[in-house]
């Protein structure tokens, strides 16, 4: 590629299309609409989510029905204009339980989240460290925690520790911790051993200025966006253990929890097994979507 | 080469042997005594003493830990105080189940996974914008979810396959589905993902200089190299099946593995989960093992290193 | 592809000179490239059995792709479009993707550059090289398979073919490796080979060997497309040449009569802007040819001085005396696992002076460059800076020191932080101006490598090479260094770049009497640039020595050879072409 002057250089990067004067506004238009349609997953799913953070704050404006309170008389009825999702066999509305079963859903997952990369960064970035012995013993840690098939630990877990929302969110978050850990260790050695961190030294900075203003920054600047492709699979595997019955106990609104209650009545009503399942599939695209648009973003910027 | 596999079997011995002593210390280190976790909720003459002598625990920690590692290791994992029978009989009977299921769907999975990523990788955006939603699609749905509605639609209002139960092969259908197809998407994508990574490499054009078509290359020389980062995958695909039979066998109320896991966790039955725990987690050490080994099989580039 | 003027097939004459490609108008859009600008224009190419026709240009120009396009291999998302298009004398308009598929290995072969990733790496060499014959049934038995793939590796002069047969690529050597590729496309006997930049990834004297190689197919009757940034380098093989820039032929013909009267004045300059003996103390990229007298006249070439250099300083500014390093490979016992990557490495750089230190890929440049730099520690001898130790002091004791020699690396991009933007990349290295003055130092320092304060806030990703490398060199004198590494600073760049970062890093460095430190394996631009040079081969000092004295009169056979495999410089050649060159 020739080498274009810094002015040739400076228009082509104001105006990308290497078009100078005003565009026309049909083409603006067009142009707007070709970038919204580029990104249309990425915005579908952001308004998904949107909506999810409001059914949180606030799901009492969205239905006037008590996720708990049913009417024992109208139960099972199919989706209709007062009970738009229908009420499942105690009579109460499926609408309501499937907005309030958010909170637990949700609260369980990034709980968890939480667990997974608070311990995976600190072991990742040690591991990733010069001492060999430091390395490997973090390592075989991590492979004897992802040794244990997530669902199974769990049930180790919620064995020794009884049932239970945070007992539920320990189990999976600590099994989440070699996924982390071992992404953040390859990005810290790699950082380590990156040509800008030798020639940090070689402008003469101390060990402690490039740890902290070259190797710390550039790998936590990805741990947001691993994060949030990991929040989708954690909110499956919490609704999974919910689902065994191991998290919240009936009566409890979450989504796991309802689709057991919901497998009982499957012979004769559809509508208990497919809202809630429909939301939490819906809340895991939507963490997808974004977390993976978000990574391909930060890879492409190097 | 040799040099590589023996150090992976050392550390696979390791983690194994990592897994059993963390097991120990969780029993350890939980708030109560040893003969109140292990008899949970259990309460019948001679139970304490018979656990106390089962363990050893009147003797020092150490020794104790010497005998657990011993017993685990000769294939002893304890007595079942619900069911009060050994638990290698208990889990025996119900193995096979499982290992079918497990199976079927780790089979069916990889087979979806291979033709859904030859079929649109690096081909038109259309196929592939559609590959990619499926997958997105089946890699996001909860096993569970796609088992009540896969009985919905089939067992319930097709009365094509039977609603639960493991007798003929028709049973295992829905179930082996169900537990393939979020395994299948998410395996489609890694397998597309490092196909039209493999497909970019200076060596695929060489490959079409010599008239190579595109099922050729894809199959003989791409599949071959976009196999390698799936290899990694496998230990954790093993696992994700047998915690996936958990959900699923409950799901179809199938016999197996996960039935009498759920049971003896809601009964507080020790070391029923522990045994189940422990086996799983050394299939998977194994088979994590034998991959990594068949991988440097595989590349020559390792075996030389 | 369309065309509405019909081809007449009476045009091919006797099979004997029957071109094996002929094409005339071809055109190559991509569609991401929008409407202006196709990535090749209007093209003509024509090549002959036991012919060798090159395409030679920078990146960007087109050549690979039209190269491609003779084997519909140019990838999705382009349209070829051309007035004529026959290959083998059918019109390959109307070709599917199985005509495609028969012609190639069969009819042409593909040679691409560094065979490391352009063999499939878990494939042997035996497997790789029978692939075509075995695709196309050219032969049935696997016993004759694996005959013609040992003749085949053998033709290529690949010694103990049969060994090499059972082995992958990673385990030849570079021109072993080059060879295999070669074999790989002709082992199905095409009368076309399509040499994609064939020799860029080699040292000279292995590129001389594998081109030699090409020379013989030729020699025996198939036709070569070579495609090449380098014009020394097809100067010697090529019949024909055709010049290309920005999808454009802009010059072509008989190879002596281009060289010698190069009509377009990038041609002239893609000429001239190669560094040598004659460059020395001018601006490569004020280099044209001019032409003496007449249309037929010979062409001089024409360069503006640079300013006058000061004297060279007396005093030292590093000393490096018997330096040794010894890499380990672990599991192998003894000598096996031992590698000596310099043994016994001394010389001394004064103030204000140009070392270029030489040598072949494995011959210790790096390792010396990373002592030098104070990132790795030598097993034996010592280093000095401005006369206080350097070598075996803590990191604590350096970094005081480490102002006064700085670096500028081959590849700048992975040098910049990811997250810094040009005014930190240079900042990084003012941290002891206070904020105030920073500033207004980093306009003053880009204004240096001629880059302008819009650059200030640019990310280093959205510049291009020669830009990326003005940074860095702006980076190195913002420590006002006494002595600056230059790492192969230009080696991945295009000529006519290549001569711009050059012209810079030897104005600045006569203006501020900097000493620096050039490493590169081109010989061509070592004496354009150097006072003093060094050979490394091995690990050792082959020899040291004024440029003159060691590039004129070499006293070792190492030298010899290294100055023999070069590429002989270009203006030799110009001059009416020599009736020998053509029967």
């Amino acid at each position: 590629m020739s080498e274009a002057t810094p002015s040739e250089a400076a228009t082509l990067l104001s105006d990308p299309s290497g078009r100078t004067g005003p565009a026309a506004p049909g083409a603006a238009i067009r142009r707007v609409i070709a970038v919204l349609w580029q990104w249309k997953g990425f915005l579908a799913a952001g308004a998904f989510l949107l909506l999810l953070a409001m059914v949180l704050a606030t799901p009492h404006l969205l239905t006037a029905y008590d996720p708990l309170e049913g009417d024992a008389l109208a139960g099972l009825r199919a989706p209709n204009a007062t009970h738009p999702f229908g009420t499942d066999r105690l009579g109460r509305d499926v609408l309501a339980r499937t907005l309030y079963g958010a909170r637990y859903s949700l609260s369980i997952g990034f709980g968890a989240t939480a667990i997974s990369v608070g311990f995976g960064v600190l072991l990742g970035i040690a591991g990733g460290q010069k001492s060999r012995l430091l390395d490997e013993t973090i390592c075989r840690l991590f492979d004897v925690i992802s040794s244990f098939p997530g669902v199974l630990m769990a049930l180790l877990v919620v064995t020794f520790l009884g049932q239970g929302m945070l007992n539920v969110a320990i189990a999976v978050g600590v099994a989440g911790i070699p996924k982390f850990g071992r992404v953040v260790r390859a990005q810290t050695q790699l950082a380590r051993n990156a040509d800008y961190v030798t020639q940090a030294y070689i402008y003469g900075r101390s060990r402690a200025a490039v740890f902290f203003h070259h190797l710390l920054p550039n790998v936590l600047l990805a741990i947001p966006v691993i994060a949030t492709v990991y929040v989708g699979t954690t909110i499956l595997a919490v609704s999974s253990l919910s689902f065994l019955g191991l998290g919240p106990q009936p009566p409890t609104p979450e989504w796991g929890v309802m689709l057991a209650e919901s497998r009982d009545v499957l012979r004769i009503a559809w509508w208990p097994g497919v809202f809630p399942g429909a939301a939490l599939t819906l809340t895991v695209i939507a963490f997808t979507v974004i977390g993976n648009a978000l990574q391909r973003r930060f890879e492409r910027r190097g | 080469m040799w040099r590589r596999i023996l150090s992976r079997l050392s550390t696979s011995l390791m983690v194994a042997w990592g897994s059993v002593t963390f097991a120990f210390l969780a029993l350890h280190t939980l708030p109560g005594r040893i003969e109140d976790i292990l008899a949970g909720d259990l309460d019948y003459p001679g139970l304490r003493e018979a656990i106390a002598t089962e363990w050893g625990l009147n003797r020092s920690p150490a020794e104790q830990y010497l005998d657990f590692l011993l017993r685990i290791a000769s294939g002893d994992f304890g007595t079942s105080y619900v069911l009060r029978q050994p638990v290698g009989g208990v889990l025996g009977s119900q193995v096979m189940p499982t290992v079918q299921l497990a199976l079927a769907a780790g089979l069916l999975a990889l087979v979806l996974a291979v033709l859904a990523a030859s079929a649109t990788a690096g081909r038109s955006r259309s196929a592939r914008a559609l590959a990619a939603l499926l997958e997105l699609l089946f890699a996001s749905t909860p096993v569970f979810w796609l088992g009540i509605l896969l009985l919905m639609a089939f067992s319930f209002s097709l009365r094509w396959f039977p609603v639960s139960g493991a007798q003929g092969w028709q049973a295992l259908v829905l179930p082996s589905v169900a537990l393939a197809l979020p395994t299948a998407g998410l395996l489609a994508q890694v397998l597309r993902d490092s196909m039209e990574k493999t497909l970019e490499q200076p060596f695929v054009v060489t490959i079409r200089s010599r008239g190579l078509g595109e099922w050729p290359l894809r199959l003989r020389h791409v599949l071959r190299h976009a196999a390698l980062p799936a290899v990694t995958l496998g230990g954790w695909l093993i696992g994700g099946l047998l915690g996936g039979a958990v959900i699923t066998e409950k799901v179809f109320g199938r016999p197996g593995l996960g039935t009498v896991t759920l049971n003896a966790v809601l009964s507080h039955d020790v070391p029923v989960v522990l045994a189940v725990v422990l086996m799983a987690a050394f299939i998977h050490v194994a088979a994590s093992t034998l991959l990594d080994i068949l991988y440097v099989l595989v590349d020559p580039r390792l075996k030389a290193q | 592809m369309s065309c509405p003027i019909p081809i007449r097939s009476s045009s091919r004459s006797t099979p004997a000179t029957a071109p094996l490609v002929a094409i005339e108008g071809l055109t190559i859009r991509f569609r991401a490239d929008g409407p202006h600008r196709p990535a090749v224009q209007d093209m003509d190419l024509v090549i002959h059995p036991g012919e060798c026709v090159a395409l030679v240009g920078e990146s960007g120009s087109g050549k690979s792709v039209t190269a491609r396009s003779l084997l519909n291999l140019v990838g999705p998302g382009a349209a070829v479009t051309a007035r004529r298009f026959e290959i083998d004398g059918a019109d390959a308009r109307n070709f599917g993707p199985a005509d495609w598929q028969r012609l190639r290995g069969t009819f042409a072969g593909l040679v691409m550059q560094d065979a490391l990733v352009s063999l499939d790496p878990l494939r042997t060499i035996g497997r790789e090289v029978g692939e075509v014959v075995r695709h196309h049934r050219l032969l049935r038995t696997p016993a004759e398979i694996r005959d013609r793939v040992i003749r085949t590796l053998d033709r290529v002069g690949m010694p103990d073919p049969d060994v090499r047969a059972s082995q992958y690529a990673h385990q030849l050597s570079g021109g072993l490796r080059q060879r295999a590729l070669i074999a790989a496309a002709i082992a199905g006997g095409p009368r076309l080979i399509i040499a994609d930049e064939p020799t860029t990834a080699l040292d000279a004297s292995v590129q001389k060997q594998v081109l030699e190689v090409l020379r013989q197919r030729v020699g025996e009757g198939a036709g070569l497309l070579l495609i090449s940034h380098d014009l020394a380098v097809v100067a010697d093989l090529a019949d024909r040449v055709l010049v290309m820039r920005d999808g454009r032929v802009l010059d072509a013909g008989p190879t002596g009569g281009v060289l010698a009267r190069p009509r377009h004045a990038y041609t002239r300059q893609l000429i001239a802007a190669v560094p040598s003996a004659d460059s020395r103390g001018s601006r490569l990229s004020s280099s044209r040819l001019e032409t003496a007298g007449g249309p037929t006249g010979n062409s001089v070439i024409v360069r503006d001085p640079l300013p006058p250099r000061p004297p060279i300083g007396i005093d030292t500014v590093l000393e490096a005396r018997g330096l040794t390093k010894v890499y380990r490979y672990p599991g192998r016992a003894g000598d096996a696992g031992r590698l000596a990557a310099l043994a016994d490495v001394s010389f001394s750089i004064r103030s204000g002076e140009v070392l270029g230190l030489v040598g072949e890929s494995g011959s210790g440049k790096s390792t010396c460059a990373k002592i030098l730099l104070g990132l790795v520690e030598p097993d034996a001898g010592w280093v000095t800076l401005l006369g206080q130790p350097w070598s075996g002091i803590s990191e604590k004791t350096r970094r005081p020191l480490r102002r006064s020699l700085q670096y500028i690396p081959q590849d700048p991009l992975s040098s910049f932080d990811p997250r810094y933007r040009v005014a930190d990349i240079i900042g990084e290295n003012l941290l002891s101006l206070p904020r105030s003055r920073r500033q207004d130092r980093i306009v003053a320092l880009l204004d240096r490598v001629g880059l302008d304060a819009g650059y200030l806030k640019r990310p280093p990703l959205s510049l291009s090479g020669g830009q990326r490398q003005r940074v860095a060199v702006a980076r190195a004198l913002a420590a006002r260094p006494a002595l600056i590494v230059c790492d192969e600073p230009v080696s991945a760049l295009d000529i006519s770049i290549q001569a711009q970062v050059i012209d810079l890093i030897a104005e600045l460095q006569s203006e501020l009497e900097t000493a620096l430190l050039f490493i590169s394996h081109d010989i061509g631009l070592v004496h354009h640039l150097a006072d003093r040079v060094l050979v490394l081969n091995g690990g050792r000092v082959v020899e040291q020595g004024p440029v003159e004295k060691v590039f004129l009169t070499p006293t070792q056979d190492y030298t010899r050879t290294l100055l023999a495999a070069r590429p002989g410089p270009l203006t030799d050649r110009l001059g009416p072409p020599s009736p020998a060159r053509r029967e």
